[in-house]
This record gives C-alpha cells, sequence and structure tokens, in this order.
C-alpha cells in the first residue's frame, strides 16, 4: 500500500534522485562510535541538531499558552508552570534546552577546530557555523526576557547596557531591540518577534547551508 | 541520465517516464568499514538519541525551569545575573581595565577580537596540517581562549551571592487576611501596632509584614509583650485574653483560629 502511494507520487513528480541524495550517503569507519568509540566526539553536531529540534517543538507548544505583554506574560508562564497539565516539562525542556544546546555546539565547535576540520575546501562551511553559534546566543538572550520575571527583566536591561556600549552603532542597537527609551512594553514585544519570528529563521536557512556543504563536501578524512 | 532523443515524458510534464531504482548505493568497495547512513546508521543514531533523551527528561523533571517574581522595574537593588552562558562576557565587565571608561574594552573590543577571530579561524591558519600539535599556535590560542572563558565564568559563579540572588526573586505569598476574625478587629483597635506594621498588616514604614516570620502563638505574645529587635515592648493595649486571640490570628497566618475554611 504504502509502496503504491510512493511509486504513484514518483511517477508524476519523480522523487526518487531527491530521497536517494537525503538519505543515501556513506558514515566512514573514523566517525563511527560502533568501531572506535573514541568517535563519539563526531557525535555533538547532531546531538545539537536533536536539542535544536527539541527546542523547536517545545517552543511551539509553549507559544500556545504564551502571550507577548508585560501584564499577562508572567501570569501565563504561572500558568503553564503551575496549572497546565505537565505545562511544567513542556517549559522545562525548553529551559534545559536552551542550556543543553549551547554546551553540545560548544562541544560540536571544538572538535570541528581541534580535528582541523574548517580548513580547505571547509572554510565557508566553518563561517556558517560560527553564524549559526551567534544567532543561538541571540536566540538565548532574547529568550530570556520573555517570562517577565525579575532576573529575566534585570538581565535585559544589563543586556541592552552592553549594547549600547558599542561606539557608533550602539545606540542604534539599543532603540532597535528595546523599541524606545524605556524597556517595557514595545521591548517584550520585540523580543518576543525576534526570538520566534527572526532568528528561527535564520537559524533554518543557516542549517540548511550547514547540512547542504556537508552533504556536498562530505565528512574530513581522518586524521 | 537519459538525455535527448527518445526520452519519454509523464503527460506534458519534465518528469522523464523511466523511473530511477530506490535502491542504497554499495559501499563495500569504500574505505575501511564504512557503512551506509540510511538505515544502518541512523537506527543505531536513533538508540543513542533515545537515550539521551530519557536522561533529558529526568533532568527536566528533577529540576524545573525556576521562576521568579514577577518583574518590577523600580526595585533598584536588584542585582542582575544573566544566563550561564553569558556569565562570563559580564564578569569581564567587572574588571577595571574593561569598566566605567574602559567599558567599550570589554563589551565590545575584547569580545569582538575574539569572536571576529573564531569566524575567520580557516584563513588565520590556513596551512595545510589539521593535527593539532602540529600547528601549536592555533591550538595554544584556542586553549587559551577556553581557558579564559573557563576561568571568568568560574570567577562569576564565585563571586556571585546565590543565597541573597535566591531571595531578592522569590514570588512573595499575598496573604489573605481574614477580615471577619476576632484577631483582626483586636488589630485594628491597636493604634501602636498599626503605626509601624500598617492596617493591613503586611508591612509599613517602620515594621516588617507581620505574616513573614513563621512564629507559634506563644512566640508571638512574647514578642508582643516584650519587643523584638526595632520594635518596642508593652505597647498592645487590652486585656490579657484580647491579646492571645490577637496572637492565635497571627500565628494561624491571618486566618480565623476557630473559623472553618471558606
Amino acid at each position: 500500500m504504502l509502496q503504491k502511494v510512493y511509486d504513484w507520487v514518483d511517477e508524476r513528480l519523480d522523487i526518487t534522485p531527491l530521497w536517494r541524495d537525503i538519505a543515501d550517503h556513506e558514515v566512514p569507519e573514523h566517525v563511527n562510535p560502533a568501531h572506535h568509540f573514541s568517535a563519539f566526539v563526531y557525535c555533538f553536531g547532531g546531538l545539537t541538531f536533536f536539542v535544536v529540534v527539541i527546542q523547536i517543538l517545545s517552543g511551539m507548544f509553549l507559544t500556545m499558552y504564551y502571550v507577548p505583554d508585560i501584564i499577562h506574560a508572567y501570569e501565563s508562564v504561572y500558568y503553564l508552570q503551575n496549572e497546565v497539565t505537565h505545562g511544567l516539562i513542556v517549559r522545562g525542556m525548553h529551559h534545559w534546552g536552551a542550556s543543553l544546546v549551547i554546551v553540545m555546539m560548544f562541544l560540536h565547535t571544538l572538535r570541528v577546530f581541534f580535528t582541523g576540520s574548517y580548513k580547505k575546501p571547509r572554510e565557508l562551511n566553518w563561517v556558517v557555523g560560527v553564524l549559526l553559534f551567534f544567532v543561538i546566543l541571540g536566540l538565548g538572550f532574547t529568550g530570556y526576557l520573555l517570562p517577565w520575571d525579575m532576573k529575566a527583566y534585570f538581565a535585559t536591561v544589563v543586556g541592552l547596557e552592553i549594547a549600547e556600549s558599542a561606539p557608533v552603532i550602539g545606540g542604534f542597537a539599543r532603540t532597535l531591540l528595546a523599541g524606545g527609551e524605556i524597556i517595557g512594553a514595545q521591548t517584550l514585544a520585540r523580543f518576543f518577534a525576534i526570538h520566534v519570528f527572526f532568528l528561527p529563521g535564520a537559524l533554518l536557512g543557516l542549517l540548511g547551508a550547514h547540512f547542504f556543504m556537508i552533504r556536498k563536501q562530505g565528512i574530513s578524512g581522518p586524521l | 541520465m537519459h538525455r535527448g532523443k527518445g526520452m519519454k515524458f509523464v503527460g506534458d510534464s519534465r518528469v522523464p517516464a523511466e523511473r530511477k531504482p530506490n535502491i542504497p548505493k554499495d559501499y563495500s568497495e569504500y574505505p575501511g568499514k564504512t557503512e551506509a547512513f540510511w538505515p544502518n546508521f541512523l537506527l543505531r543514531e536513533w538508540m543513542v538519541g533515545a537515550v539521551f533523551l530519557i536522561g533529558f527528561l529526568v533532568l527536566t523533571v528533577a529540576h524545573p525551569a525556576p521562576l521568579e517574581r514577577i518583574a518590577d522595574p523600580t526595585d533598584s537593588g536588584y542585582i542582575p545575573l544573566p544566563d550561564w552562558y553569558f556569565l562570563f562576557l559580564y564578569q569581564l565587565l567587572k574588571y577595571e581595565f574593561a569598566a566605567g571608561q574602559y567599558t567599550v574594552v570589554g563589551a565590545v573590543l575584547m569580545p569582538g577580537v575574539a569572536f571576529g577571530a573564531l569566524l575567520l579561524v580557516p584563513w588565520l591558519d590556513s596551512g595545510k596540517e589539521r593535527r593539532p600539535l602540529k600547528r601549536p599556535i592555533a591550538s595554544g590560542l584556542m586553549m587559551l581562549g577556553v581557558a579564559s572563558i573557563i576561568f571568568l565564568t568560574w570567577e562569576s559563579v564565585d563571586e556571585h551571592d546565590w543565597e541573597a540572588a535566591a531571595q531578592q526573586g522569590e514570588i512573595v505569598d499575598d496573604v489573605e487576611v481574614d477580615e471577619t476574625a476576632e484577631g483582626y478587629e483586636i488589630y485594628q483597635s491597636q493604634e501602636s501596632c498599626i503605626g509601624c506594621h500598617g492596617g493591613d498588616m503586611l508591612g509599613g514604614a517602620a515594621g516588617p509584614n507581620i505574616f513573614e516570620s513563621d512564629y507559634d502563638k506563644d512566640a508571638v505574645m512574647d514578642i508582643i509583650i516584650n519587643g523584638a529587635d526595632g520594635m518596642p515592648a508593652d505597647q498592645f493595649e487590652g486585656s490579657d485574653e484580647e491579646l492571645e486571640t490577637l496572637a492565635e490570628f497571627i500565628a494561624n497566618d491571618g486566618q480565623d483560629p476557630n473559623g472553618d475554611d471558606e
């Protein structure tokens, strides 16, 4: 049955070459922990992606309750945390996942660096990877404000002060992020938009480029 | 791929009529023990992922995500703290060479140079050699960077007053005082109590929230009679019975000890 559906679609859209491109690639011995246990360091990138997927899914569920508004933001998070069935777990996954994705990404960066995998012809993929690093730090920074509790608010005050101290673009960057003179309703709305639309958009685009380049170039050879 | 004359298409589309077989490549000629990603390797990866997910869920259930009280922009005494992965930047700004008039150094210049260098690594270290020990300058600089991040994070965690931090953000329970209780009436007749602790019993100009500390009835009576730090003694005007009722009311967190829970 499934095969028939597949064939029906394949006849019309010729998806087999596409599927083979995605699924068909080799896993060399030197990156396979089944053959060399030390090769587990090659898992960090995949685990980073795994946690990113967890973040996207749990984040989607969080927005079912979250209200980006200074009066209701805190109340909605409090309600989700204390009243909603399994809300504690969904919020917990997003909270701890944010830390975990940074840890995994850090380890992945170190692995790529110390195996010299960024060298020709993989320079561009390294650059895209570092941009991904920045995007994820940005997601961490903007997401921290959203619960609108004490530590969220005052960490953002400090963060925006730091942004403002940058020469030339400082004032502009601060206004862009805070949406005005005071850190308040406008800031929360902007951080929400950045956290939920702008940065995830950039993240998905960069991830696509990251994976495309890996597939095109293959994984770097053994040292 | 078949090109040119003799090609057949599906209807008037550009999809070739000839089907490509959906079979995996043969990896037996590849070096070493190369195996196919799909499905062999992915299956095993999924098992590792499942174990990882279980550990992650255990963490989530064991340590609920923290939530402090609602943001109060007027609380200027709050000591701010970013998430842990920004602590190293936060700590950097505490040093003299990177603070005050040199804030630009700590906030922009040093992180800018570090992250800029990270971005340009392939061109800063463009030699062919990949082994870390054969390119000591690159490896050394990276180790230095990692070590300073770890050091700064450590210092920041060490300097931060975690107990004060936990306290300053605590969610304060709204105490609902039972205004029909006998004890409440007695309180309202005591000018000296209201003067410091406020008409709502939740603290005022000179005294704290009465329900803030957990004292039992006898301790409350003792404080009212003998005073406590900053609180004068013998201010209560009334009978011993009234004093007892009031103390019981306070020890019972503002609820009538004789009334039923409604």
